[in-house]
């Protein structure tokens, strides 16, 4: 019966595309994303469907390579790369893609991807709590929303945002559901399976379906649920964003006998706690106040993802912490420093990896793992 | 008890079997078999102790070639060996340099020889014996002949931190007319920096051990305590801390 749950995520995207052809066969638009950043709520608003895009498979990185550097990011890499070689059938569906200035790569990257389909790029500020700051995200979305009547040839009126935003909340709420199960001792789900968990729920077409999924993976696996310790090491992952394709570490750390019970990254927890809040007559300001919240390593100071780490460690009882940082992503790399200094002072191993999309460091990255659960007394 | 070590490095295969309160050990070239070295240290180790192989207890493993090697009832990473095997030797030692031929590490430990921290370098080659290996082909000498060639007063500043664009730096350098002494010097200095830089970032904890077959080289040692500025300790027995660790592990 789990198993089968899982596999249903597995099988999402190839589900997906299907529907995503039909729907656009009968006349539906599509966004294409990146980014958490990015404000699905107004996409869904305009009755088009806004779809996570591939960027983590090694694959079309050569490609890539072509015409971007390459000591650039591979996530980078690979999102261009799959645009580039029309790999990428969410891509190739999409009408429009949306993407945000949250590093210096991705900005100038979207620069260029702008010649394969319209890009349009939000710029995020990187400061949270001013009011300039603020004010320019909130035009920013008031940008997106006329980008978005424009081209996708509709009016977007407030309701449809706040239903919209009902649904993103649900949809959300229930994949933490699902993320909070490996809470308990042993853990409900493997790294494995909750990496397919969180990460495939981007591919779903419609987000109300995806809720009510991962709301039924969570009562099985809650009826399911065991009590006897295993004593497996508990692993916290946190950093660059995993998908399947880069499962590396996480596919070590199981290899080697122990467990990652919880992902920091973006695909992950980061962004499962953000709720937009009722509270705000103006659904824009709702929005513009949960998506700044976001602990991503590009904002500046960033204290939120040490308390969200912090909180995390207790709550999961993690017994170490791997921090993956994607080779040339400098946010997260010198971030790695503030979050070893959290996760050491709380006593805890803390493991930072600096990788790329290759198996070419696979023996290096396995020592280190392993030289590390050899330093938590289980 | 008697356990055994062997730590099946990319260079040589290092073997250590402790028994009560003897101690053997047996060193070997790696060459392209990490399972064939691995084999022959046992042998060897058997030979020189007049042991049978039942009567060793555990045979514990380490050491990169240590996955594609079968005679092992258990394998441990170097890091923890080399933990293990500082504690016996130096109780007082805190951070642990090992540098090996194709990688470098610094371990921080406690007072009971547990782990607490360790960086690795194992993405490329600069800071590793193998750097020095290139220098000396180009050098036209033996690795083993640059530690006592050095001439630390000429020392020439290398600035490529990259093995390949350092030997075209080495090979500049002597046909300007430098001199050797202080090229070698130069070298050290590389390696010294590149590994301090590591330790630094970690946290420097005196006192301070100096492992693996680059700490024969007292060049590096020499160029080690100008970056760090303290004193660093080099055992006897440098090269066979790892597998002295894996063999006492073998006998818990």
């Amino acid at each position: 019966m789990q198993e089968d749950l899982i596999d249903n995520f597995m099988k999402i995207r190839e589900v997906n595309m299907m529907r995503l052809k039909e729907a656009k066969e009968n006349g539906k638009k599509v966004v294409g994303i990146y980014c958490t950043y990015c404000p699905q709520e107004l996409i869904l608003a305009t009755g088009a469907i806004p779809v996570g895009l591939c960027g983590t498979k090694e694959e079309p990185i050569a490609a890539a390579e072509e015409v971007l550097p390459r000591n650039l990011c591979p996530l980078i890499k690979s999102s261009f790369g799959f645009a580039l070689t029309d790999t990428c059938p969410f891509f190739h569906f999409s009408d429009v893609v949306i993407g945000e200035t949250t590093c210096d790569g991705k900005k100038k990257m979207f620069e260029i991807m702008n010649d394969i389909k319209p890009v349009h790029v939000m710029q995020l500020p990187h400061l949270k709590n001013t009011k300039a700051s603020f004010d320019l995200w909130v035009a920013e979305l008031n940008r997106l929303k006329s980008f978005l009547e424009q081209e996708l040839e509709v009016k977007i009126n407030d309701e449809d945002i706040w239903n919209a935003i009902e649904i993103v909340n649900r949809e959300t709420a229930a994949a933490k559901a699902v993320c909070d199960l490996n809470q308990m001792d042993p853990p409900l789900l493997t790294g494995l399976d909750l990496l397919t968990v969180t990460w495939s729920r981007g591919f779903t077409t419609d987000k109300g379906d995806a809720a009510d999924m991962l709301n039924r993976l969570t009562e099985t696996l809650d009826s399911t649920q065991r009590s006897i310790s295993t004593g497996k090491p508990r692993i916290l992952l946190t950093g660059c964003p995993v998908g399947l394709g880069t499962e590396k570490v996480i596919g070590l750390v199981q290899e080697l006998g122990a467990n990652v019970v919880a992902m920091e990254n973006c695909s992950g927890y980061k962004t499962l706690e953000l709720q937009t809040s009722s509270q705000y007559e103006d659904p824009i300001v709702a929005l513009a106040h949960k998506y700044l919240s976001i602990p991503c390593s590009c904002m500046s100071p960033n204290p939120y993802r040490i308390d969200l780490l912090n909180q995390m460690i207790e709550n999961f009882r993690a017994d170490a912490v791997i921090d993956l940082t994607w080779q040339a992503c400098h946010t997260y790399n010198i971030e790695a420093h503030t979050v070893g200094k959290l996760v050491k002072e709380k006593g805890l191993p803390y493991l930072h990896l600096e990788s790329d999309y290759s198996s070419s460091d696979l023996e290096s990255l396995k020592v280190r793992i392993e030289a590390m659960l050899e330093m938590v007394e289980k | 008890m008697i356990g055994m070590g062997i730590d099946i490095g990319s260079v040589a295969t290092k073997g250590v079997l402790v028994n009560n309160n003897s101690r053997y050990q047996v060193i070997l070239p790696t060459g392209w078999s990490p399972r064939e070295a691995g084999e022959a240290v046992i042998s060897a180790l058997l030979g020189q102790s007049s042991l049978e192989r039942q009567e060793i207890h555990h045979i514990y493993a380490t050491g990169y070639g240590r996955v594609a090697f079968n005679q092992a009832d258990k394998t441990v990473t170097e890091i923890k060996c080399h933990a293990r095997g500082i504690a016996e030797l130096y109780s007082e030692v805190r951070t642990i340099i090992d540098i090996g031929g194709q990688d470098s590490k610094v371990i921080q430990i406690n007072e009971l020889g547990k782990v607490l921290d360790f960086a690795m370098n194992d993405k490329c080659a600069a800071g590793t014996g193998r750097f020095l290996q290139v220098m000396a082909v180009a050098l036209g000498m033996d690795v083993s002949e640059l530690g006592q060639a050095e001439i630390p007063e000429q020392k020439q500043a290398i600035n490529s931190m990259c093995t390949v664009f350092a030997e075209s730096e080495i090979i500049g350098l002597l046909a300007r007319g430098h001199d050797k002494g202080g090229v070698i010097a130069g070298l050290h200095q590389s390696v010294g920096k590149r590994v301090a830089a590591m330790a630094k970032r970690m946290g420097i904890k005196e006192k301070v051990a100096f492992t693996g077959g680059v700490a024969m080289n007292p060049g590096v040692k020499r160029a080690l305590q100008e970056e760090l500025d303290c004193e660093v300790m080099v055992p006897h027995i440098c090269q066979y801390t790892g597998a002295l660790g894996a063999a006492l592990l073998a006998c818990e």
